[in-house]
Protein backbone atom coordinates (compact mmCIF):
# COMPACT_ATOMS: atom_id res chain seq x y z
CA UNK A 1 0.00 0.00 0.00
CA UNK A 2 2.68 2.45 1.09
CA UNK A 3 4.89 1.29 -1.78
CA UNK A 4 2.06 1.90 -4.21
CA UNK A 5 1.62 5.51 -3.05
CA UNK A 6 5.34 6.11 -3.32
CA UNK A 7 5.37 4.67 -6.84
CA UNK A 8 2.40 6.85 -7.87
CA UNK A 9 4.15 9.99 -6.62
CA UNK A 10 7.31 9.07 -8.52
CA UNK A 11 5.35 8.43 -11.72
CA UNK A 12 3.51 11.72 -11.32
CA UNK A 13 6.82 13.57 -11.48
CA UNK A 14 7.42 12.35 -15.04
CA UNK A 15 4.75 14.46 -16.80
CA UNK A 16 5.86 17.44 -14.70
CA UNK A 17 9.44 17.04 -15.90
CA UNK A 18 8.17 16.70 -19.46
CA UNK A 19 6.15 19.91 -19.04
CA UNK A 20 9.21 21.68 -17.68
CA UNK A 21 11.25 20.54 -20.69
CA UNK A 22 8.50 21.75 -23.03
CA UNK A 23 8.38 25.19 -21.45
CA UNK A 24 12.17 25.43 -21.67
CA UNK A 25 12.01 24.47 -25.36
CA UNK A 26 9.60 27.30 -26.09
CA UNK A 27 11.84 29.78 -24.25
CA UNK A 28 14.07 30.02 -27.33
CA UNK A 29 11.06 30.93 -29.42
CA UNK A 30 10.30 33.89 -27.18
CA UNK A 31 13.33 35.70 -28.56
CA UNK A 32 11.71 38.49 -30.57
CA UNK A 33 12.26 38.40 -34.32
CA UNK A 34 14.81 35.96 -35.66
CA UNK A 35 17.05 34.39 -32.99
CA UNK A 36 19.81 34.26 -35.58
CA UNK A 37 19.65 38.05 -35.94
CA UNK A 38 19.73 38.43 -32.18
CA UNK A 39 22.82 36.25 -31.98
CA UNK A 40 24.86 37.42 -34.94
CA UNK A 41 23.51 40.90 -35.58
CA UNK A 42 21.88 41.85 -38.86
CA UNK A 43 25.17 42.48 -40.61
CA UNK A 44 26.41 38.88 -40.41
CA UNK A 45 27.44 36.96 -43.51
CA UNK A 46 24.60 34.89 -45.05
CA UNK A 47 26.71 31.72 -44.83
CA UNK A 48 27.26 32.15 -41.09
CA UNK A 49 23.58 32.82 -40.56
CA UNK A 50 22.65 29.69 -42.44
CA UNK A 51 25.15 27.60 -40.44
CA UNK A 52 23.74 28.85 -37.15
CA UNK A 53 20.19 28.30 -38.35
CA UNK A 54 21.03 24.69 -39.04
CA UNK A 55 22.94 24.31 -35.76
CA UNK A 56 19.84 25.47 -33.86
CA UNK A 57 17.55 23.37 -36.11
CA UNK A 58 15.68 26.58 -36.94
CA UNK A 59 15.44 25.49 -40.58
CA UNK A 60 13.10 22.66 -39.59
CA UNK A 61 9.36 22.78 -38.80
CA UNK A 62 8.70 23.51 -35.13
CA UNK A 63 7.22 20.10 -34.31
CA UNK A 64 10.30 18.44 -35.72
CA UNK A 65 12.47 20.78 -33.65
CA UNK A 66 10.50 19.88 -30.55
CA UNK A 67 10.74 16.16 -31.26
CA UNK A 68 14.48 16.22 -31.85
CA UNK A 69 14.94 18.40 -28.76
CA UNK A 70 13.11 15.90 -26.56
CA UNK A 71 14.85 12.86 -28.00
CA UNK A 72 18.14 14.71 -27.60
CA UNK A 73 17.42 15.27 -23.91
CA UNK A 74 16.93 11.55 -23.37
CA UNK A 75 20.00 10.51 -25.31
CA UNK A 76 22.23 13.01 -23.52
CA UNK A 77 22.52 15.42 -26.46
CA UNK A 78 21.52 18.74 -24.90
CA UNK A 79 22.81 20.78 -27.78
CA UNK A 80 26.08 22.61 -28.29
CA UNK A 81 27.23 25.84 -26.72
CA UNK A 82 27.24 28.63 -29.29
CA UNK A 83 30.28 30.20 -27.67
CA UNK A 84 32.85 27.45 -27.18
CA UNK A 85 31.09 24.72 -29.21
CA UNK A 86 31.31 22.21 -26.40
CA UNK A 87 28.34 19.99 -25.52
CA UNK A 88 25.93 21.79 -23.19
CA UNK A 89 25.58 18.79 -20.91
CA UNK A 90 29.35 18.61 -20.41
CA UNK A 91 29.53 22.27 -19.42
CA UNK A 92 26.63 21.81 -17.01
CA UNK A 93 28.04 18.71 -15.34
CA UNK A 94 31.34 20.38 -14.52
CA UNK A 95 29.45 23.12 -12.66
CA UNK A 96 27.12 20.87 -10.64
CA UNK A 97 29.52 20.13 -7.74
CA UNK A 98 30.08 23.80 -6.85
CA UNK A 99 26.36 24.54 -6.69
CA UNK A 100 25.60 21.34 -4.79
CA UNK A 101 28.26 22.20 -2.22
CA UNK A 102 27.01 25.73 -1.77
CA UNK A 103 23.36 24.69 -1.59
CA UNK A 104 24.01 21.91 0.93
CA UNK A 105 26.07 24.09 3.25
CA UNK A 106 23.47 26.86 3.05
CA UNK A 107 20.65 24.44 3.80
CA UNK A 108 22.56 23.00 6.73
CA UNK A 109 23.33 26.46 8.02
CA UNK A 110 19.68 27.48 7.71
CA UNK A 111 18.45 24.45 9.63
CA UNK A 112 21.09 24.71 12.35
CA UNK A 113 20.19 28.36 12.83
CA UNK A 114 16.42 28.15 12.40
CA UNK A 115 15.46 25.27 14.67
CA UNK A 116 17.06 26.54 17.90
CA UNK A 117 15.85 30.05 17.08
CA UNK A 118 12.30 28.83 16.46
CA UNK A 119 12.43 26.81 19.66
CA UNK A 120 13.77 29.74 21.66
CA UNK A 121 11.06 32.03 20.29
CA UNK A 122 8.30 29.50 20.97
CA UNK A 123 9.58 28.78 24.48
CA UNK A 124 9.50 32.49 25.30
CA UNK A 125 6.41 33.28 23.22
CA UNK A 126 5.27 36.86 23.63
CA UNK A 127 8.38 37.91 25.55
CA UNK A 128 11.31 39.97 24.40
CA UNK A 129 13.28 36.90 23.23
CA UNK A 130 10.39 36.04 20.89
CA UNK A 131 10.27 39.59 19.54
CA UNK A 132 14.03 39.50 18.91
CA UNK A 133 13.89 36.14 17.12
CA UNK A 134 10.96 37.17 14.96
CA UNK A 135 12.63 40.48 14.26
CA UNK A 136 15.59 38.58 12.88
CA UNK A 137 13.20 36.49 10.84
CA UNK A 138 11.51 39.57 9.37
CA UNK A 139 14.87 41.09 8.47
CA UNK A 140 15.95 37.80 6.91
CA UNK A 141 12.94 37.57 4.59
CA UNK A 142 13.08 41.23 3.63
CA UNK A 143 16.79 41.60 2.90
CA UNK A 144 17.61 41.07 -0.79
CA UNK A 145 20.47 38.56 -1.19
CA UNK A 146 22.11 40.65 -3.91
CA UNK A 147 22.55 43.34 -1.27
CA UNK A 148 23.29 41.15 1.75
CA UNK A 149 26.16 39.57 -0.24
CA UNK A 150 27.98 42.83 -1.03
CA UNK A 151 27.41 44.12 2.52
CA UNK A 152 28.91 40.96 4.07
CA UNK A 153 31.77 41.25 1.60
CA UNK A 154 32.28 44.86 2.57
CA UNK A 155 32.39 44.08 6.29
CA UNK A 156 34.16 40.73 6.52
CA UNK A 157 36.34 40.66 3.41
CA UNK A 158 37.17 44.28 2.63
CA UNK A 159 36.89 45.88 6.08
CA UNK A 160 38.06 43.21 8.50
CA UNK A 161 39.93 41.10 5.96
CA UNK A 162 38.87 37.86 7.65
CA UNK A 163 37.51 36.11 4.58
CA UNK A 164 38.20 36.04 0.85
CA UNK A 165 36.12 38.42 -1.29
CA UNK A 166 35.04 35.96 -3.95
CA UNK A 167 35.83 32.79 -5.89
CA UNK A 168 36.04 29.33 -4.35
CA UNK A 169 39.71 28.44 -4.25
CA UNK A 170 40.66 29.85 -0.84
CA UNK A 171 39.84 28.38 2.57
CA UNK A 172 36.78 30.04 3.99
CA UNK A 173 35.54 31.23 0.62
CA UNK A 174 32.36 29.23 1.16
CA UNK A 175 31.36 31.10 4.32
CA UNK A 176 30.00 34.39 2.96
CA UNK A 177 28.09 32.87 0.01
CA UNK A 178 26.55 30.26 2.31
CA UNK A 179 25.39 32.92 4.79
CA UNK A 180 24.01 35.02 1.95
CA UNK A 181 22.08 32.11 0.48
CA UNK A 182 21.01 30.58 3.79
CA UNK A 183 19.68 33.67 5.57
CA UNK A 184 16.28 33.88 3.88
CA UNK A 185 15.64 30.18 4.40
CA UNK A 186 16.70 30.40 8.05
CA UNK A 187 14.29 33.29 8.51
CA UNK A 188 11.33 31.47 6.99
CA UNK A 189 12.08 28.18 8.73
CA UNK A 190 12.51 29.72 12.17
CA UNK A 191 9.15 31.39 11.82
CA UNK A 192 7.55 28.14 10.74
CA UNK A 193 9.30 26.19 13.52
CA UNK A 194 8.06 28.66 16.12
CA UNK A 195 4.42 28.56 15.02
CA UNK A 196 4.26 24.78 14.53
CA UNK A 197 5.99 24.16 17.85
CA UNK A 198 3.50 26.41 19.61
CA UNK A 199 0.62 24.70 17.84
CA UNK A 200 1.97 21.27 18.77
CA UNK A 201 2.26 22.34 22.41
CA UNK A 202 -1.46 23.05 22.52
CA UNK A 203 -2.50 19.72 21.01
CA UNK A 204 -4.29 16.98 22.96
CA UNK A 205 -1.29 14.67 22.68
CA UNK A 206 1.02 17.08 24.51
CA UNK A 207 -1.66 17.85 27.10
CA UNK A 208 -1.99 14.14 27.78
CA UNK A 209 1.79 13.81 28.05
CA UNK A 210 1.81 16.63 30.57
CA UNK A 211 -0.98 14.93 32.56
CA UNK A 212 1.20 11.84 32.76
CA UNK A 213 3.84 13.94 34.47
CA UNK A 214 6.42 13.82 31.71
CA UNK A 215 8.99 16.56 32.14
CA UNK A 216 8.43 19.80 30.25
CA UNK A 217 11.80 19.48 28.52
CA UNK A 218 10.93 16.03 27.24
CA UNK A 219 7.51 17.16 26.00
CA UNK A 220 9.07 20.00 24.04
CA UNK A 221 11.78 17.89 22.45
CA UNK A 222 10.19 14.47 22.09
CA UNK A 223 6.46 14.91 21.73
CA UNK A 224 5.91 18.39 20.34
CA UNK A 225 9.02 18.36 18.17
CA UNK A 226 7.75 15.31 16.30
CA UNK A 227 4.34 16.89 15.74
CA UNK A 228 5.90 20.13 14.61
CA UNK A 229 8.32 18.46 12.20
CA UNK A 230 5.83 17.83 9.38
CA UNK A 231 4.95 21.44 8.48
CA UNK A 232 8.60 22.43 8.90
CA UNK A 233 9.76 19.70 6.51
CA UNK A 234 7.08 20.71 3.99
CA UNK A 235 8.13 24.34 4.20
CA UNK A 236 11.77 23.31 3.84
CA UNK A 237 10.91 21.55 0.56
CA UNK A 238 8.85 24.44 -0.74
CA UNK A 239 11.77 26.75 -0.08
CA UNK A 240 14.30 24.58 -1.95
CA UNK A 241 13.23 26.33 -5.14
CA UNK A 242 13.99 29.68 -3.59
CA UNK A 243 17.43 28.39 -2.58
CA UNK A 244 18.16 27.15 -6.11
CA UNK A 245 16.88 30.43 -7.56
CA UNK A 246 18.82 32.39 -4.97
CA UNK A 247 21.96 30.48 -5.93
CA UNK A 248 21.83 32.16 -9.34
CA UNK A 249 22.11 35.56 -7.69
CA UNK A 250 24.48 34.54 -4.87
CA UNK A 251 26.88 32.83 -7.26
CA UNK A 252 26.91 35.93 -9.43
CA UNK A 253 27.67 38.17 -6.44
CA UNK A 254 30.55 36.00 -5.21
CA UNK A 255 31.81 34.74 -8.55
CA UNK A 256 31.10 31.22 -7.32
CA UNK A 257 31.62 28.92 -10.32
CA UNK A 258 28.38 26.94 -10.15
CA UNK A 259 25.30 26.48 -12.29
CA UNK A 260 23.84 29.86 -11.36
CA UNK A 261 26.88 31.75 -12.54
CA UNK A 262 26.94 29.60 -15.67
CA UNK A 263 23.32 30.59 -16.35
CA UNK A 264 24.11 34.28 -16.08
CA UNK A 265 27.27 33.94 -18.19
CA UNK A 266 25.24 32.11 -20.83
CA UNK A 267 22.60 34.85 -20.77
CA UNK A 268 25.20 37.59 -21.14
CA UNK A 269 26.75 35.83 -24.13
CA UNK A 270 23.36 34.97 -25.61
CA UNK A 271 24.35 31.34 -25.61
CA UNK A 272 20.72 30.21 -25.84
CA UNK A 273 21.22 26.42 -25.89
CA UNK A 274 23.31 26.72 -22.73
CA UNK A 275 20.66 28.96 -21.09
CA UNK A 276 18.03 26.34 -21.88
CA UNK A 277 20.20 23.56 -20.47
CA UNK A 278 20.91 25.45 -17.24
CA UNK A 279 17.27 26.37 -16.65
CA UNK A 280 16.21 22.81 -17.36
CA UNK A 281 18.72 21.24 -15.00
CA UNK A 282 17.95 23.62 -12.12
CA UNK A 283 14.19 23.15 -12.56
CA UNK A 284 14.64 19.37 -12.71
CA UNK A 285 16.62 19.42 -9.46
CA UNK A 286 13.76 21.38 -7.96
CA UNK A 287 11.12 18.90 -9.14
CA UNK A 288 13.15 16.00 -7.73
CA UNK A 289 13.74 17.81 -4.44
CA UNK A 290 10.00 18.38 -4.12
CA UNK A 291 9.39 14.74 -4.82
CA UNK A 292 11.87 13.74 -2.13
CA UNK A 293 10.19 16.09 0.35
CA UNK A 294 6.81 14.67 -0.57
CA UNK A 295 8.03 11.16 0.18
CA UNK A 296 9.66 12.32 3.40
CA UNK A 297 6.35 13.86 4.45
CA UNK A 298 4.58 10.56 3.75
CA UNK A 299 7.11 8.76 5.89
CA UNK A 300 6.90 11.25 8.76
CA UNK A 301 3.15 11.65 8.79
CA UNK A 302 1.15 8.48 8.14
CA UNK A 303 -2.07 10.56 7.90
CA UNK A 304 -0.96 11.86 4.50
CA UNK A 305 -0.95 8.30 3.12
CA UNK A 306 -4.73 8.14 3.04
CA UNK A 307 -5.06 10.74 0.31
CA UNK B 1 -2.98 46.81 13.28
CA UNK B 2 -1.26 46.86 16.63
CA UNK B 3 0.38 50.09 17.69
CA UNK B 4 3.90 48.67 17.77
CA UNK B 5 3.73 47.19 14.27
CA UNK B 6 2.25 50.44 12.95
CA UNK B 7 5.22 52.29 14.44
CA UNK B 8 7.57 49.81 12.80
CA UNK B 9 5.90 50.26 9.40
CA UNK B 10 6.19 54.03 9.69
CA UNK B 11 9.82 53.68 10.74
CA UNK B 12 10.57 51.47 7.71
CA UNK B 13 8.73 53.80 5.37
CA UNK B 14 10.51 56.89 6.68
CA UNK B 15 13.69 56.33 4.64
CA UNK B 16 11.95 55.79 1.27
CA UNK B 17 9.61 58.72 1.91
CA UNK B 18 12.51 60.94 2.95
CA UNK B 19 14.37 60.01 -0.25
CA UNK B 20 11.37 60.87 -2.42
CA UNK B 21 10.72 64.21 -0.66
CA UNK B 22 14.34 65.36 -0.53
CA UNK B 23 14.85 64.47 -4.19
CA UNK B 24 11.72 66.43 -5.03
CA UNK B 25 12.94 69.50 -3.16
CA UNK B 26 16.43 69.21 -4.56
CA UNK B 27 15.07 68.95 -8.08
CA UNK B 28 18.28 67.51 -9.55
CA UNK B 29 18.28 65.42 -12.72
CA UNK B 30 19.50 61.88 -12.01
CA UNK B 31 20.69 61.59 -15.61
CA UNK B 32 22.85 64.73 -15.67
CA UNK B 33 26.45 63.62 -16.06
CA UNK B 34 29.07 65.82 -14.43
CA UNK B 35 32.58 64.48 -14.89
CA UNK B 36 34.02 67.27 -12.72
CA UNK B 37 32.14 65.96 -9.68
CA UNK B 38 32.68 62.20 -9.73
CA UNK B 39 32.21 60.14 -6.51
CA UNK B 40 32.04 63.26 -4.37
CA UNK B 41 30.58 61.84 -1.18
CA UNK B 42 27.98 63.77 0.79
CA UNK B 43 27.98 67.53 0.31
CA UNK B 44 25.53 70.41 0.25
CA UNK B 45 24.66 70.31 -3.44
CA UNK B 46 24.59 66.50 -3.68
CA UNK B 47 23.13 65.36 -0.35
CA UNK B 48 24.14 61.72 -0.86
CA UNK B 49 27.05 62.43 -3.18
CA UNK B 50 27.50 61.43 -6.80
CA UNK B 51 28.22 58.18 -8.66
CA UNK B 52 31.05 57.30 -11.05
CA UNK B 53 29.58 59.54 -13.75
CA UNK B 54 28.94 62.44 -11.40
CA UNK B 55 25.19 61.82 -11.31
CA UNK B 56 23.27 62.75 -8.15
CA UNK B 57 22.75 59.62 -6.05
CA UNK B 58 19.68 60.98 -4.25
CA UNK B 59 17.91 61.76 -7.53
CA UNK B 60 18.73 58.31 -8.86
CA UNK B 61 17.53 56.66 -5.64
CA UNK B 62 14.24 58.48 -5.99
CA UNK B 63 13.94 57.42 -9.64
CA UNK B 64 14.73 53.82 -8.74
CA UNK B 65 12.26 53.83 -5.89
CA UNK B 66 9.49 55.13 -8.12
CA UNK B 67 10.33 52.42 -10.63
CA UNK B 68 10.24 49.74 -7.91
CA UNK B 69 6.81 50.91 -6.81
CA UNK B 70 5.34 51.31 -10.28
CA UNK B 71 6.67 47.96 -11.52
CA UNK B 72 5.57 46.31 -8.26
CA UNK B 73 2.04 47.66 -8.40
CA UNK B 74 1.65 47.04 -12.14
CA UNK B 75 2.82 43.44 -11.87
CA UNK B 76 0.62 42.67 -8.87
CA UNK B 77 -2.44 44.25 -10.54
CA UNK B 78 -1.87 42.52 -13.89
CA UNK B 79 -0.83 39.21 -12.35
CA UNK B 80 -3.74 39.44 -9.92
CA UNK B 81 -6.31 40.12 -12.63
CA UNK B 82 -5.04 37.36 -14.89
CA UNK B 83 -4.53 34.88 -12.06
CA UNK B 84 -7.88 35.54 -10.39
CA UNK B 85 -9.75 35.27 -13.71
CA UNK B 86 -8.04 32.00 -14.59
CA UNK B 87 -8.41 30.58 -11.09
CA UNK B 88 -12.09 31.48 -10.79
CA UNK B 89 -12.80 30.14 -14.28
CA UNK B 90 -11.03 26.86 -13.51
CA UNK B 91 -12.78 26.48 -10.17
CA UNK B 92 -16.21 27.41 -11.51
CA UNK B 93 -16.24 25.40 -14.73
CA UNK B 94 -14.15 22.47 -13.52
CA UNK B 95 -13.64 19.42 -15.73
CA UNK B 96 -11.00 19.34 -18.42
CA UNK B 97 -10.52 23.10 -18.46
CA UNK B 98 -9.70 23.05 -14.76
CA UNK B 99 -7.34 20.12 -15.23
CA UNK B 100 -5.59 21.79 -18.15
CA UNK B 101 -5.17 25.19 -16.49
CA UNK B 102 -3.97 23.76 -13.19
CA UNK B 103 -1.56 21.42 -14.93
CA UNK B 104 -0.07 24.46 -16.62
CA UNK B 105 0.10 26.29 -13.29
CA UNK B 106 1.90 23.29 -11.78
CA UNK B 107 4.50 23.39 -14.53
CA UNK B 108 5.14 27.10 -13.98
CA UNK B 109 5.50 26.36 -10.26
CA UNK B 110 8.03 23.63 -11.03
CA UNK B 111 10.56 26.36 -11.71
CA UNK B 112 12.14 28.39 -8.96
CA UNK B 113 10.19 31.64 -9.55
CA UNK B 114 13.17 33.96 -9.85
CA UNK B 115 14.91 31.57 -12.27
CA UNK B 116 11.93 31.48 -14.65
CA UNK B 117 11.66 35.27 -14.49
CA UNK B 118 15.39 35.58 -15.25
CA UNK B 119 15.12 33.20 -18.21
CA UNK B 120 12.01 34.91 -19.60
CA UNK B 121 13.46 38.40 -19.21
CA UNK B 122 16.72 37.26 -20.81
CA UNK B 123 14.94 35.75 -23.81
CA UNK B 124 12.48 38.63 -24.26
CA UNK B 125 15.31 41.14 -24.15
CA UNK B 126 16.02 44.12 -21.90
CA UNK B 127 13.53 46.86 -21.02
CA UNK B 128 10.89 47.65 -18.45
CA UNK B 129 7.97 46.22 -20.49
CA UNK B 130 9.65 42.85 -20.84
CA UNK B 131 10.62 42.92 -17.19
CA UNK B 132 6.96 43.42 -16.25
CA UNK B 133 5.93 40.67 -18.65
CA UNK B 134 8.43 38.21 -17.15
CA UNK B 135 7.35 38.98 -13.59
CA UNK B 136 3.63 38.71 -14.48
CA UNK B 137 4.27 35.36 -16.20
CA UNK B 138 5.57 34.05 -12.88
CA UNK B 139 3.31 36.01 -10.54
CA UNK B 140 -0.20 35.07 -11.77
CA UNK B 141 0.08 31.47 -10.58
CA UNK B 142 -0.27 32.14 -6.86
CA UNK B 143 -3.45 34.15 -7.43
CA UNK B 144 -4.86 31.49 -9.76
CA UNK B 145 -4.39 28.61 -7.35
CA UNK B 146 -5.68 30.56 -4.39
CA UNK B 147 -8.82 31.86 -6.12
CA UNK B 148 -9.55 28.43 -7.58
CA UNK B 149 -9.52 26.79 -4.15
CA UNK B 150 -11.63 29.60 -2.72
CA UNK B 151 -14.22 29.37 -5.51
CA UNK B 152 -14.43 25.60 -5.04
CA UNK B 153 -15.22 26.10 -1.36
CA UNK B 154 -17.95 28.64 -2.12
CA UNK B 155 -19.54 26.80 -5.05
CA UNK B 156 -22.03 24.85 -2.97
CA UNK B 157 -22.75 27.51 -0.35
CA UNK B 158 -26.53 28.28 -0.24
CA UNK B 159 -26.34 31.91 -1.34
CA UNK B 160 -24.37 30.95 -4.43
CA UNK B 161 -26.73 28.09 -5.21
CA UNK B 162 -29.63 30.50 -4.81
CA UNK B 163 -28.01 32.89 -7.26
CA UNK B 164 -27.56 30.05 -9.77
CA UNK B 165 -31.19 28.98 -9.25
CA UNK B 166 -32.61 32.44 -9.91
CA UNK B 167 -30.77 32.52 -13.20
CA UNK B 168 -27.94 34.95 -12.48
CA UNK B 169 -25.22 34.82 -15.10
CA UNK B 170 -21.86 33.36 -14.18
CA UNK B 171 -19.95 36.66 -14.54
CA UNK B 172 -22.53 38.36 -12.30
CA UNK B 173 -22.17 35.68 -9.65
CA UNK B 174 -18.41 35.87 -9.90
CA UNK B 175 -18.28 39.61 -9.37
CA UNK B 176 -21.19 40.15 -6.97
CA UNK B 177 -21.09 37.01 -4.85
CA UNK B 178 -17.73 35.27 -5.12
CA UNK B 179 -15.17 38.05 -5.39
CA UNK B 180 -16.17 39.92 -2.22
CA UNK B 181 -16.04 36.67 -0.27
CA UNK B 182 -12.64 35.57 -1.49
CA UNK B 183 -11.08 39.03 -1.38
CA UNK B 184 -9.38 38.69 2.02
CA UNK B 185 -6.90 35.89 1.23
CA UNK B 186 -6.26 37.42 -2.20
CA UNK B 187 -5.39 40.72 -0.56
CA UNK B 188 -2.86 38.98 1.69
CA UNK B 189 -1.39 37.18 -1.33
CA UNK B 190 -1.18 40.55 -3.11
CA UNK B 191 0.72 42.20 -0.27
CA UNK B 192 3.36 39.47 -0.02
CA UNK B 193 3.39 39.32 -3.83
CA UNK B 194 4.21 43.02 -3.92
CA UNK B 195 7.25 42.48 -1.69
CA UNK B 196 8.41 39.58 -3.88
CA UNK B 197 7.94 41.55 -7.10
CA UNK B 198 9.86 44.55 -5.75
CA UNK B 199 12.79 42.27 -4.85
CA UNK B 200 12.36 40.46 -8.18
CA UNK B 201 12.56 43.64 -10.24
CA UNK B 202 15.68 44.79 -8.43
CA UNK B 203 17.18 41.29 -8.70
CA UNK B 204 16.64 41.03 -12.45
CA UNK B 205 18.00 44.54 -12.94
CA UNK B 206 20.98 43.64 -10.73
CA UNK B 207 21.69 40.69 -13.01
CA UNK B 208 21.44 42.92 -16.07
CA UNK B 209 18.28 41.46 -17.58
CA UNK B 210 15.90 44.18 -16.40
CA UNK B 211 16.19 47.95 -16.41
CA UNK B 212 19.08 49.10 -18.59
CA UNK B 213 21.49 52.00 -18.10
CA UNK B 214 21.21 54.96 -18.03
CA UNK B 215 17.83 54.41 -16.32
CA UNK B 216 18.02 53.98 -12.56
CA UNK B 217 16.69 50.97 -10.72
CA UNK B 218 17.67 50.12 -7.15
CA UNK B 219 18.99 46.83 -8.58
CA UNK B 220 21.22 48.44 -11.22
CA UNK B 221 22.46 50.90 -8.60
CA UNK B 222 23.49 48.04 -6.32
CA UNK B 223 25.21 46.37 -9.28
CA UNK B 224 27.14 49.52 -10.15
CA UNK B 225 27.86 50.16 -6.48
CA UNK B 226 29.30 46.67 -6.02
CA UNK B 227 31.94 47.39 -8.64
CA UNK B 228 33.00 50.55 -6.82
CA UNK B 229 32.70 49.07 -3.36
CA UNK B 230 36.35 49.63 -2.48
CA UNK B 231 36.31 53.27 -3.53
CA UNK B 232 32.90 54.36 -2.39
CA UNK B 233 30.93 51.89 -0.25
CA UNK B 234 28.04 54.37 0.12
CA UNK B 235 27.06 53.65 -3.49
CA UNK B 236 26.12 50.07 -2.63
CA UNK B 237 24.81 50.81 0.87
CA UNK B 238 22.15 53.44 0.01
CA UNK B 239 20.16 51.72 -2.75
CA UNK B 240 20.09 48.46 -0.77
CA UNK B 241 19.02 50.19 2.42
CA UNK B 242 16.16 51.94 0.60
CA UNK B 243 15.07 48.69 -1.06
CA UNK B 244 15.34 46.75 2.20
CA UNK B 245 13.23 49.26 4.16
CA UNK B 246 10.57 49.35 1.47
CA UNK B 247 10.33 45.54 1.31
CA UNK B 248 10.28 45.29 5.08
CA UNK B 249 7.42 47.81 5.31
CA UNK B 250 5.41 45.88 2.72
CA UNK B 251 6.08 42.57 4.51
CA UNK B 252 5.01 44.09 7.84
CA UNK B 253 1.81 45.34 6.24
CA UNK B 254 1.19 41.86 4.86
CA UNK B 255 1.74 40.32 8.31
CA UNK B 256 -0.59 42.82 9.93
CA UNK B 257 -3.22 42.21 7.24
CA UNK B 258 -2.97 38.46 7.74
CA UNK B 259 -3.28 38.71 11.52
CA UNK B 260 -6.24 41.04 11.25
CA UNK B 261 -8.13 39.03 8.65
CA UNK B 262 -7.39 35.73 10.38
CA UNK B 263 -8.75 37.05 13.66
CA UNK B 264 -12.00 37.99 11.98
CA UNK B 265 -12.28 34.53 10.45
CA UNK B 266 -11.62 32.84 13.78
CA UNK B 267 -14.22 34.83 15.71
CA UNK B 268 -16.84 33.90 13.07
Amino acid sequence: MFGQIVLTRILQAIPTLLGVATLVFFLLHLVPGDPVDALLGETAMPADREALRIALHLDQPILYQYGSYLSGLFSGDWGTSLVDHRPVLERIIERVPATTQLALVSLLLAVVLALPLGYWAARHAGKSQDVAAMGFSLIGVSIPNFWLGPILMLIFAVGLGWLPVSGMDQPGSMILPAITLGTALAAILSRMARSSWLEAMSMDATRTARAFGISEQRIWWRHAARLAAVPVVTMFALQLGAVLGGAVITETVFDWPGLGLLTIEAIQRRDYPLVQGCVLIIASFYVLANLAADLLGLWLDPRQRNV
Amino acid sequence: MSKSSLKLVLFCLSLPVLVLLLALFNGLDGHAIDLDAVLTGMNSSHLLGTDALGRDVLARLSEGLQLSLSVGITVVLLGGMIGISIGMLAGWIGGWLDALLMRFADIVLSFPGILLAIALAAMLGPGVENLVLALVAVGWVGFARLSRVQVLSFKSVPFVEAAIANGSSAPYIAIRHLLPNIAAPLLIEASFGLAAVIIGEAGLSFLGVGVQPPDASLGTMIREGTRLMLVSPALVIWPGLVLFSLVMAVNLLGDALRDKLDVRMDSK
